[in-house]
């Protein structure tokens, strides 16, 4: 009735009104600068572990980062951690000074091989999302940027898995409540890449003459063997984790249905003596004993590690693939140059 | 020294004294720029200092950068040092091994102002770089200059202090790794897959071998001048490929995609195990 007058105008209260749905998380447009500034800190660390703090604005649907800064390598002391936190505020507040966008969007680190998958990072996560309602973590692989691939991938935890991590409830009834799988865990989400215009301009200006890159040199090198020997034993040591994994549960299987077992014999007993109680003209016993231990409820195994190592094989099978496949087209492009 | 309107003061290269020489990383180039886009309304510059370290053969390697807050009028500038130094701090403990080289403006030339500033990090630096970075392209090109101090004396009186050019190597192995294409354009849709990346790859090498192609048959037919060096650059690259018979050729390439296709079984395998597992664990039902 109000929109009688087009939808253009609507009156204050409308607006006022109507509840905001943030649109989810589509697309994170990252700035040159920021890759850059990420391959250069994941590299000289390489193959230790680094972790940065990304800055940005978070515009509808896109998440953009426009800066970030390394952390430094975090001992295992404890006083550290107020230092850890009184860096992270001085870098905040210098880089204020020289205008850059001063609000924290995420966080990135480097990883090895693609095994990132792990219960830290998950927590790191929820840490996170109680502050800022959007986080994303940018994952960099400088292994595989060796083969000429930029490796860069942008991750979020899905929503649905988020609410069930907080109710640290991963029994299977509630699994299949929700429909939710391994694959549900993580979402990846795209990345654009955006320069100022300037940069674009230095760029072009500053790009070699010959056409041929040093990132074209690292895609056409023939051997790959040392980094599937790696991804292989990797691969190797998940699926043992993978396998102990399940044999815990079979192991709680096992135990339950014997517990269920001891609990039907228990209860024929139960059951036997009430009814010679009756006829002795007794009050029957309860058929209940929750002192018994046999009543006790065997907690049932969290399933988030084997979701978390079949997320990481599932990683290193993509991986191979990859990188067979870029391996066939050099061994055809060798073969026809022999030929020919 | 300085005049209202700047002065702009350009070498040219001269014969430099030192043999001092300076290897600029692109994140510099990046980081400087984006300082710039980023100035207050009222700067029209921006000043920052340079991290890096000297190699053993002297030349300077400059690594990273970051802008300072500075005040710039007609007859004086002044710099923020409590921030500069704070930035150091915060920064060296990411990378202890970066240390100041120097400093940085944009604009082209060297004005009045840049002495005093140079003093001042010459007082943190035995001998610091001075780096122009022309982001207002005024000479329709946007050109990145080096700058080092040099004493001028009479005898035994100083004089002045000259600023003297010296070579600048722009080192863009990692942007290259990146790759141009991503950096160069103002937005890029999507960060190109492996297949993509080498099919471009392959395109590349094809167009080259196409030249060089065009090469040859035009200096056979005699419209090129023949320059012997490329000649034998050419043979030697032929010659590299190793000599084996067509069968061992093949049985090597045919080893090696039974390698690859035994792997991509393997993970196809794996990945089938994955989803029986997890059929397994979610769906089994305590009755």
């Amino acid at each position: 009735m109000a929109n009688n007058s087009g939808n253009m105008a609507r009156s204050f209260l409308q607006v006022a009104s109507t509840e905001e749905v943030a649109p989810s998380l589509r697309v994170v447009q990252i700035e040159g600068l920021v890759i850059l500034k990420i391959i250069k800190h994941c590299k000289e660390f390489s193959p230790a572990l680094v972790t940065g703090q990304l800055l940005g604005l978070d515009v509808g649907s896109v998440l953009e980062v426009t800066n970030c800064f390394p952390f430094p390598i975090r001992e295992e002391d404890e006083e550290i951690e107020a230092d850890g936190a009184n860096y992270q505020l001085e870098m905040m507040r210098c880089l204020r000074e020289v205008n850059v966008d001063n609000n924290t969007v995420g966080w990135y680190q480097s990883t090895l091989l693609g095994s990132f998958q792990t219960v830290e990072l998950i927590e790191t996560f929820m840490n996170y999302q109680e502050n800022i309602r959007r986080c994303v973590c940018i994952i960099y692989d400088p292994s595989r940027s060796n083969q000429g691939v930029l490796a860069l991938k942008a991750l979020k935890l899905s929503d649905a898995f988020m609410e069930l991590y907080r109710s640290n409830n991963f029994t299977g009834e509630k699994l299949r409540e929700r429909n939710l799988s391994w694959v549900d865990i993580f979402e990846e989400i795209p990345i654009k890449v955006s320069n100022s215009a300037l940069i674009s301009a230095f760029m072009t200006e500053l790009e070699a003459d010959s056409p041929i890159t040093q990132c074209d040199y690292d895609r056409l090198q023939l051997s790959t063997n040392p980094f599937m020997e790696r991804n292989v034993e990797f691969l190797i040591e998940c699926m043992d984790e993978l396998s102990m994994e399940q044999q815990k549960f079979q192991f709680y299987y096992r135990n339950l249905s014997r517990q269920q077992a001891q609990q039907q014999a228990w209860l024929q007993k139960r059951r036997s003596e009430n009814m010679a109680r009756k006829a002795a003209g007794e009050d029957p016993l309860p058929e209940e004993d929750p002192s018994n231990p046999i009543f006790k409820p065997i907690p049932e195994p969290s399933r988030l590690d084997s979701f978390l190592i079949t997320n990481q094989i599932a990683n290193f099978c993509n991986q191979i693939n990859g990188v067979s496949g870029q391996s066939f087209n050099r061994l055809y492009l060798m073969k026809a140059l022999q030929d020919s | 020294m300085a005049a209202s309107e700047h002065t702009v003061l350009q070498f040219t290269p001269t014969q430099s004294s030192t043999s001092l020489s300076a290897k600029v990383h692109p994140l510099v180039i990046f980081n400087i720029c984006d300082c710039y886009v980023r100035r207050p309304d009222q700067a029209e510059r921006v000043i920052g200092t340079l991290l890096g370290s000297v190699l053993p053969d002297g030349t300077v390697d400059i690594r990273n950068s970051y802008a300072v807050p500075h005040n710039e009028s007609s007859d004086q500038v002044a710099l923020d040092i409590d921030y500069h130094h704070n930035m150091l701090l915060s920064l060296q403990k990411v990378n202890p091994k970066e240390v100041i080289v120097g400093w940085y403006s944009t604009g082209l030339g060297v004005t009045g102002g840049s002495a005093l500033i140079h003093e001042f990090y010459s007082r943190e630096v035995p001998n610091p770089i001075h780096l122009t970075v022309d982001t207002g392209f005024r000479n329709g090109e946007g050109t990145i200059k080096a700058y080092v101090s040099v004493n001028l004396s009479l005898g035994d009186r100083q004089l002045a202090a000259q600023f003297q050019e010296i070579p600048v190597d722009l080192r863009m192995v990692e942007a290259e790794r990146v790759g141009f294409d991503i950096l160069k354009t103002p937005m890029v849709d999507k960060i190109p897959s492996d297949l993509e990346g080498m099919e471009a790859s392959m395109q590349r090498l094809l167009a080259l071998i196409d030249d060089v192609y065009k090469y040859v048959d035009d200096v056979v037919e005699g419209h090129v001048a023949s320059d012997s060096s490329i000649g034998r650059f050419i043979s030697e690259t032929v010659a590299s490929l190793p000599k084996l018979s067509p069968s061992a050729f093949d049985k090597l390439v045919n080893d090696s995609l039974q390698d690859h296709l035994l792997l991509l079984y393997l993970s196809s395998i794996t990945r089938t195990q994955l989803s029986l597992a997890e059929k397994l664990n979610t769906a089994a039902q305590i009755l």
